[in-house]
């Protein structure tokens, strides 16, 4: 924290404040996810949560609104202490959340939406009907009560999701990042109708790893980095630079590449992939690229632009996908997953729990996984304890899994350890391409070091990586090239080594010209 | 200490545990209707009689066979409510085939137990199918295929059926020639301590099943998919197969159960044949958490309590239905000890972790470290 000089914000006087936190404290175990939390917003303000993805915000936000209680510490609402021990208990206290992922019924009206589970307010019929009219005029929520969900587009629906927790009475919002599913335009308007929010004496607290979005809707930030609160600053009074070192702190290690390894022998070869959907816009259309050998590309954009497709489409997850995958010129198109898996890539998924895991059964059983067709683990169809133990050890040691056996289930591991464990995992059986999706998503930094390294070191042994992340820096650090992608099309190459953030940034919007 | 060693440990107290808490709330039942709970337990609890002895065995032989076709269809989530209906086709076929006597001997024995596992499977099948391609879901199917059965093996049994002694309503197929019959073994004096020849196929059955999923890469594709769907599928496995494989699996084994009757007693499939034994099998591979020796106890628990409460209403004046409380409260509270000491076990298991990684950071700083050589 060297460079950074901003100031810190103010002490709020206490009538002011409308949510307090102090010393908020909560482990889970393996992980401290939140340490000595200390958070005041006042009342009118938009007040922006930033940090990196596991940093903690999540789970701060959670004990906010009830879901988890915290281990220490107090949480204060417009002055008084609360114990908040389920989410009602938050919404008597008037605090709302919109999450995410939105929890509406697409086959029900917005006003249906609404009411339900809130019957007793305002019944289900004309008064309701008129409290969200009057609610969404003054809000300039633009939401009329008879449409049905499923004719919404994204962010009147994410519109409704706030009328929702205003229906309830909250006066204080929570937003867990809300800007992460919109278009650049429908941000705009989202923060438009946050500034209504506030205008009316509302606090609304936003959740964000989107520097410049919290810059210019914020009130106050205050940057978590893991699991602590680091500073609240005033927006006027920081860069995003600043920011950006206050959220991931200077002890980060750079992802920046050695000299070049690149060869001119094609690896992986994708010729117009296309990816039909069932309602109209294909996910996929005209992807075409070539990764060498000793070659990382990198592939920007943000995220529901068509990188889990891709990843899927070259994986063979994805049957009904078009175009041609070659790889070391062998047509692979047709092939199931685990030819393609035989035949040399390995995969780290985007969502390990998902993907990645098998949460519930011991580590040797999940270095079997995707595996099970290859020896020392397996052979003439059988699996074989012994080798398959005797592997996960050597996986544990090499890649510095902090786990005591390889008996132990996935699921007692934290969320680096799995991922230092899959990275392992993906790099035995001597593949030549290594599809890295979101590498050091909610890892902590050391792990994040690490598995950087690890797919340094796989480039410099000669395999051709395809890294998808959202993380801008650690794409241009890591990447020999990079290919933007937007709405399911490659819409433009990158030099790494001269590109900045903000050029990637705009032309991951659609914004910027093409390069 | 060893995780292994932890998690058997934890795995064996959990019924046990689970046992002891269901004989309380029965007797609390019991003492609630006004039944003398001490007379009750004394019959219960008695060492069997040599004849019921050869009951419980049986019984438990035909349970097993049951809580395995169930089992296997666990192991990858999908729940086969079917093995009644699969049985009850398979034992038609079995014994029409084995009537038929087309080959002699032990070869037309053979050539039934055959035809009967393949017509459990093809039926088991039709659940697969549908929900690998068509997103039915298996609960559903089967439940109505269960219904089905009923009816067509009625229906079946009036077009294959054999000779009818005079003055008998009861409709049978052809007996099976005594050649094909599977000998019975006896263990103690007289005919009625005798055991049905079947358990050795059951054994075997057992043994097949534990090696199927413990050893081969098949079982460990099952066991992967049933534990998440989107990492098998990420990791290469086709799943669409994986259904309908466990399904015509689970079905084929649920064809089994019938057949101890056919060979071992009846010699033909008639319409007094016994029913409800598929869904018994689904209480017993959830006591038995689906380990081949855990199902042959639960197996062997449930035939223990069905034949010990027969003569409850002689001795202690006391319904004997109450068996069936007895069996839904053991299932109960088996079932949810099982939950309460996995996550006990969970946590113990994470507490583990996170002290060896605080070992390790006390040992070392290692992020540092890393950093250096990432920077470079």
């Amino acid at each position: 924290m060297t460079s950074t000089e901003a100031p810190a914000a103010p002490e709020a006087p206490p009538g002011d404040v409308a949510v307090r936190l102090r010393g908020i404290g909560k482990r889970f175990p393996g992980v401290i996810a939140n340490d000595d939390v200390n958070i005041d917003v006042r009342r009118g303000t938009i007040h922006a949560i930033v940090g990196e993805n596991g940093a903690g915000k999540s789970t701060l936000m959670k004990i906010l609104y009830g879901v988890q209680p915290p281990d220490s510490g107090t949480i204060e609402i417009n002055g008084t202490e609360l114990k908040l021990s389920s989410p009602s208990d938050a919404i008597k206290a008037g605090v709302g959340m919109v999450f995410q992922h939105f929890m509406l019924a697409d086959n029900l009206t917005v006003l249906e939406n609404v009411v339900l589970g809130a019957e007793g307010m305002h019944g289900i019929g004309a008064a309701a009907r008129d409290r969200i009219k009057e609610l969404s005029d003054t809000y300039g929520l633009d939401i009329k009560p008879d449409r049905l969900v499923e004719e919404l587009g994204v962010g009147a629906r994410q519109r409704v999701e706030i009328l929702k927790v205003l229906y309830r009475g909250a006066r204080i919002v929570i937003l867990d990042e809300p800007t992460a599913v919109l278009v650049p335009q429908e941000v705009d308007e989202l923060f438009d109708n946050l500034r209504e929010l506030k205008n009316e004496g509302l606090s609304v607290i936003f959740i964000s790893h989107k520097l410049d979005e919290v810059l210019s809707v914020a009130d106050e930030i205050t940057v978590i980095r893991r699991g602590t609160t680091v500073k609240t600053v005033l927006p006027k009074d920081v860069t995003s630079r600043q920011l950006a070192e206050l959220m991931v702190g200077s002890e980060l290690p750079s992802p920046s590449t050695e000299a070049s390894t690149v060869t001119t022998t094609v690896l992986l070869s994708v010729k117009d992939l296309a990816l039909p959907s069932v309602d109209g816009r294909p996910l996929l259309e005209d992807i075409s690229f070539d990764i060498h050998r000793g070659e990382v590309l990198g592939i920007a954009g943000v995220e529901g632009n068509g990188q889990a497709e891709l990843v899927e489409s070259i994986m063979g997850m994805r049957p009904e996908a078009t175009g041609t995958v070659a790889l070391a010129d062998i047509d692979i198109s047709t092939i199931s997953t685990q030819q393609r898996r035989e035949s040399g890539i390995g995969y780290i998924p985007e969502d390990r729990h998902r993907h990645g895991l098998l949460l519930d059964a011991p580590l040797w059983e999940n270095r079997v996984l995707g595996h099970q067709t290859r020896e020392p683990q397996a052979k003439y169809g059988l699996i074989f304890r012994g080798p398959a133990r005797k592997d996960t050890q050597r996986i544990i040691e090499q890649y510095d899994v902090r786990t005591p056996g390889p008996n132990v289930l996935a699921r007692a591991l934290s969320g680096g350890n799995q991922q230092k464990f899959i990275v392992g995992r993906e790099m035995s059986g001597d593949p030549i391409l290594l599809i890295a999706a979101h590498p050091t998503r909610g890892v902590d930094v050391g792990a994040q070091g690490a598995i950087w390294q690890h797919i340094k070191n796989a480039r410099r042994e000669g395999l051709g990586v395809l890294l998808i992340s959202a993380d801008l820096d650690e794409l241009i650090g890591l990447s020999d090239r990079i290919e933007v992608i937007l709405r399911g099309r490659l819409v433009g190459t990158f030099d790494p080594t001269k590109v900045t953030p903000e050029q990637l940034g705009s032309a991951m919007t659609g914004a910027g010209d093409e390069a | 200490m060893n995780v292994r060693v932890l998690r058997l440990g934890l795995g064996m107290i959990a019924p046990f545990l689970a046992l002891l808490i269901s004989f309380g709330i029965i007797s609390l039942i019991l003492i609630a209707a006004g039944d003398p709970v001490g007379a009750v337990w004394d019959q219960i609890l008695q060492w069997p009689e040599r004849r019921n002895l050869s009951n419980i065995i049986d019984k438990t032989t035909i349970f097993y066979l049951s809580g395995i076709a169930v089992a296997i269809g666990f192991r990858m989530n999908l729940f086969n409510i079917g093995v009644e209906g699969q049985f009850l086709v398979a034992a038609l076929v079995a014994a029409v085939v084995g009537g038929e006597a087309w080959v002699s001997g032990y070869l037309n024995t053979a050539l039934a137990i055959i035809a009967g596992m393949v017509a459990g499977a093809l039926y088991a099948g039709i659940a697969g199918v549908l929900r690998a391609y068509r997103g039915v879901s298996e609960v559903i199917s089967t439940i109505m295929l269960n219904s089905v059965a009923v009816g067509l093996t009625a229906f079946l049994l009036r077009q294959f059926k054999g000779p009818q002694p005079e003055g008998s309503f009861i409709v049978t197929t052809k007996q099976l020639p005594e050649s094909s019959w599977i000998p019975n073994i006896s263990i103690g004096e007289g005919a009625a301590t005798e055991i049905y020849g079947f358990i050795y196929i059951a054994v075997f059955v057992g043994l097949a099943y534990w090696f199927l999923i413990n050893k081969t890469r098949f079982g460990f594709d099952l066991r992967a998919t049933g534990q998440s769907m989107t990492a098998a599928v990420a990791s290469g496995i086709n799943t669409k197969r994986m259904i309908v494989t466990a399904m015509l699996l689970s079905g084929g084994f649920a064809g089994l159960v019938g057949l101890p009757y056919i060979f071992g007693e009846y010699h033909s499939y008639g319409s007094t044949f016994p029913a409800g034994l598929g869904f018994t099998g689904i209480a017993v591979a959830l006591i038995g958490r689906n380990h081949p020796i855990g199902v042959a106890l639960g197996a062997f628990l449930f035939a223990f309590l069905d034949e010990q409460t027969n003569a409850l209403q002689i001795v202690a004046g006391v319904s004997p239905e109450i068996v069936k409380i007895m069996q839904g409260v053991i299932l109960l509270t088996v079932v949810i000890a099982y939950e309460v000491v996995r996550r006990f076990g969970v946590r113990i298991e994470q507490q583990m972790v996170s002290r060896e990684l605080e070992r390790a950071r006390a040992e070392s700083t290692p992020p540092p470290a890393d950093e250096k050589e990432a920077a470079r």
